[in-house]
């Protein structure tokens, strides 16, 4: 019996906190409405297409290739990307470098985001900083797979 | 000129109802989201405008008005047409019994702020409320899906069980009160005990209206005692329902809210009393009086009401939100072993303080 009435009393305390919760989230809501600025937001949601969330430092978005001082890709063909990746995604074809010390640049880059995984081991195996996955970009959707073919030209940003 | 005023009581009447239907609608939503660190409905505007999501229930309705009118080839055609607006007709007619406000006069004529004014009209809406299983039955039976027919059946042993608990807790709130008309129950409530608390029925009879609250809640059959619906389990006796025939069983759920919310207030918090408001102005306990003129003590009750209802509406909806649904076996021993034996006693309670004090 007295067991019972405990339960009933959290039972109240219960609807007493969620009742809480409503004033004070409406508090804010409704200051909001009529334009007055609040610190506090209401509600935990991030309204997303329009508010963004911050993505952290070391989030792995869409690729990108980097570019030397002159412009040319720095990416030597060395090859490390395509042989780390697991998703087998990246597609690297060499062609000779005009200038004699670097010897190799691609003449083709291809990654497929369709099957990219995002681990970011490519970026981990490159020894020449040439691949980085800092674009922020995190909406790659398309209505096409073959769209999803990122060649140098859609890489080099 | 009578029959203009009873039409013109109706069409009002009806247009508060189904207006403060559509608004619950909205409420429950942003209730629901307010209480979980949501946003809530908040994106249905009309151009630019569209404060806290306020038009959401009219772009619910004009969704669920275009969407396909299916009944699955299985069914009782004519049976499961039919459910829905019996259900929907014996809320919405409870409407004509609930009292608004006292009484109005204009141009030397007296209306009463009731549409029908019945000498049992508690019984009127209780007869209602328990005439309203027939639809929950019907939709499951001629549904002829299991599932369906599972929610019915559930949802007729649970309203009939707590029908039992709501009739008996009454019992001692008639005893006290003079009558079974509400407005009389109603005027009742606006004398004040010991010179200045108002007598409502809440003070007179507590055990009484907490027997009364919870079987009320289970006979809107929402979610601590959700059993015919059982969203978690079985879809319910609308599981072969769409569109705007399932948007009547939902618009009866809310119905049946505003419904019980308007018994409570008119039983047990004093319907359309404001305390210490009389016909003639406020009469202050602590000596001296404020005169009002008569339109503005009838918009006062009428604020009052509206105001005790929507708390009502408010509080249910916060213990749809709140609380975890019952197993079957727990609602049933919630009724049988808990709520009626109380309710016996309270009506032996009653008669003895009634004995005692006469």
């Amino acid at each position: 019996m007295i067991k019972s009435l405990g339960y009933f009393l959290e039972i109240i305390r219960g609807g007493l906190i969620t009742a809480r919760h409503f004033f004070v989230n409406m508090h804010y809501h409704i200051l909001r409405a009529v334009g007055i600025k609040t610190r506090r937001r209401g509600a935990v949601t991030i309204q997303y297409p329009e508010v963004r969330k911050e993505l952290a430092a070391r989030h792995r978005s869409l690729h990108r290739l980097t570019r030397r001082d002159d412009g040319q890709p720095r990416c030597v063909s060395c090859m490390l990307c395509v042989t780390v990746c697991p998703s087998e995604c990246i597609f690297v074809e060499a062609t000779e470098d005009p200038d004699p010390e670097i010897q190799k640049l691609p003449a083709r880059f291809i990654i497929d985001e369709s099957r990219c995984c995002f681990c970011g081991f490519c970026v981990e195996a490159c020894p020449e900083d040439a691949i980085r996955m800092d674009t922020g970009i995190i909406e790659a959707a398309d209505t096409v797979r073959r769209d999803l073919i990122y060649d140098m030209n859609k890489l080099l940003r | 000129m009578d029959v203009v005023i009873v039409v013109i009581k109706i069409v009002a009447a009806l247009v508060w109802f189904l207006t403060l239907t559509l608004y619950l609608t909205w409420l429950e939503r942003k209730e629901s989201a307010l209480i979980q660190d949501r946003i809530g409905a908040n994106r249905a505007n009309i151009g630019k405008f569209r404060f806290l999501g306020l038009f959401q229930p009219f772009a619910d309705a004009i969704k669920m008005i275009f969407k396909e009118d299916f009944v699955p080839a299985f069914s009782n055609k004519f049976l499961h047409t039919l459910a829905p607006f019996l259900s929907f007709f014996f809320v919405a007619v409870t409407i004509c019994a609930v009292p608004f406000g006292s009484e109005l006069r204009i141009g030397g004529r007296s209306i009463n702020l009731q549409i029908l004014d019945m000498d049992a009209g508690l019984l009127f809406i209780l007869a209602m409320l328990s005439v309203g299983i027939y639809g929950l039955i019907l939709s499951g039976w001629a549904s002829r899906n299991r599932f369906a027919l599972l929610g019915s059946v559930r949802g007729a042993a649970q309203l009939i069980s707590y029908e039992v608990a709501l009739g008996l807790s009454l019992i001692g709130l008639i005893m006290v009160y003079p009558s079974l008309r509400l407005q009389n129950i109603v005027a009742f409530q606006g004398e004040n005990l010991l010179g200045w608390i108002p007598k409502w029925g809440v003070l007179l009879q507590p055990l009484g209206f907490i027997i009364f609250l919870f079987a009320a809640l289970a006979e809107t059959k929402r979610v601590p005692f959700d059993l015919p619906e059982g969203e978690s389990e079985i879809i319910g006796f609308f599981a072969e329902y769409g569109g705007l025939k399932w948007g009547l069983f939902m618009m009866t759920d809310f119905m049946e809210i505003i419904v019980v919310s308007a018994l409570l207030t008119t039983l047990f918090f004093g319907g359309w009393q404001v305390p210490w408001l009389a016909a003639d102005g406020f009469h202050w306990p602590w000596g001296g009086a404020w005169a009002l003129p008569h339109g503005l003590v009838v918009l006062f009750q009428l604020l009052a009401f509206n105001v005790k209802i929507i708390f009502f509406c408010w509080l249910q909806i916060l213990i749809r939100w709140t609380y975890p649904r019952f197993r079957y076996d727990q609602l049933m021993d919630l009724g049988w072993k808990l709520l009626i034996p109380l309710s016996l006693v309270n009506i032996v309670g009653t008669a003895v303080v009634m004995g005692i004090l006469k």
